[in-house]
C-alpha cells in the first residue's frame, strides 16, 4: 500500500501536494503524545493524531513515518501544511475517526 | 549551523530558543539530514533524531534557552544539551516515565507526557545528566556506531 492509495481508494483528502504520495505504508499508528509517538511509531507508519500544530511534521520527519492522517476533518494549521508540503510529508483528512480509519486499512488488506 | 570537518570529527551546534514552537524539532532535523548525507546506519539515525529531539523539546519547553552541540566521530555520535537554567529540582524523579512538571496548556498539544529523559536514556548507549534547581541542566549522550 502507498499513501496515494489513501487518496485514491480510501477517499481522504490530500491536504498537502503531491509530494511522498508515492511512499509506502507499512503500518498504522494512533497517538496524540508527541513523545510517545517518537518512542513507539515505526518507519513507514501512517499516525493517526488529533494534534495539527507544526511540531507534528517533525516527528513525522524524523520517524521517516509515510504520512499523516487528521481524523474526523479537525482544522489544520496552515502553518503546518505549509511546512509539511517544505518536508514532503503527506498530510491527510477524513471524517472518519480513528476506529474508521483503521477499518479502512483492515477491509483493505493490512492485518 | 557551525560546521567543521577536522580530525575530531564534525561539529553541529543549534542555538535552541525558549517557547519557540514553530521552530522546535529543526535542529534534530538538520542532524538527521547530516547523518543521511553521511551515510550513517538508519537506525544509528532513528536514535539520534530521538534523543535529540527529546532535547530539543525539553529546551524549548522547560528551560530559559540553550545549545545542541553534536560531535560526529569515526565510531561514535556525541550529543551535548545544555541550557541557561532554571535547573531541575529532581533529577531522580524528573528520569521517571511519566513525570512531568509541563503546564496543562503544553500537554494539550501533546507534549509533556514525561517520556523526554526516558527516551533520551533509552536511545543511546550513554546518558549523562548534571542539574541543579537554580542552576543550569546539562546532557550528554553517546550513540556508538
Amino acid at each position: 500500500m502507498i499513501v496515494k492509495d489513501l487518496v485514491e481508494k480510501f477517499n481522504f483528502k490530500l491536504l498537502t501536494e503531491r509530494d511522498g504520495l508515492e511512499k509506502s505504508v507499512d503500518g498504522v499508528y494512533c497517538c496524540d503524545l508527541l513523545s510517545w509517538v517518537m518512542s513507539h511509531a515505526k518507519n513507514n507508519d501512517a499516525w493517526i493524531t488529533v494534534q495539527t500544530h507544526v511540531n507534528v511534521v517533525a516527528v513525522a520527519s524524523l520517524l521517516n513515518l509515510s504520512c499523516v492522517i487528521i481524523p474526523e476533518s479537525i482544522e489544520v494549521d496552515e502553518d503546518t501544511i505549509a511546512k509539511a508540503k517544505k518536508e514532503g510529508i503527506p498530510i491527510l483528512s477524513t471524517d472518519l475517526n480513528a476506529y474508521g480509519i483503521f477499518s479502512k486499512f483492515y477491509e483493505a488488506g493490512m492485518r | 549551523m557551525d560546521s567543521n570537518k577536522n580530525n575530531i570529527g564534525i561539529k553541529l551546534e543549534y542555538e535552541v530558543k525558549k517557547d519557540d514552537f514553530t521552530r522546535a524539532g529543526e535542529a534534530s532535523s538538520n542532524i538527521k539530514k547530516v547523518l543521511r548525507q553521511l551515510g550513517i546506519d538508519s537506525d544509528v539515525i532513528r536514535r539520534t533524531a530521538i534523543a535529540t529531539y527529546e532535547a530539543e523539546i525539553n529546551i524549548v519547553i522547560h528551560s530559559e534557552g540553550g545549545t545542541i552541540t553534536v560531535y560526529i566521530k569515526p565510531d561514535r555520535i556525541e550529543m551535548i544539551a545544555e541550557d541557561s537554567g532554571p535547573g531541575i529540582e529532581d533529577v531522580r524523579l524528573a528520569m521517571q516515565e511519566g513525570f512531568s512538571t509541563a503546564s496543562n496548556k503544553i500537554r494539550e498539544l501533546g507534549f509533556g507526557a514525561g517520556m523526554g529523559l526516558p527516551n533520551m536514556k533509552k536511545y543511546t548507549d550513554e546518558f549523562y545528566i548534571d542539574s541543579q534547581k537554580g542552576g543550569s541542566t546539562t546532557v550528554k549522550m553517546t550513540i556508538y556506531i
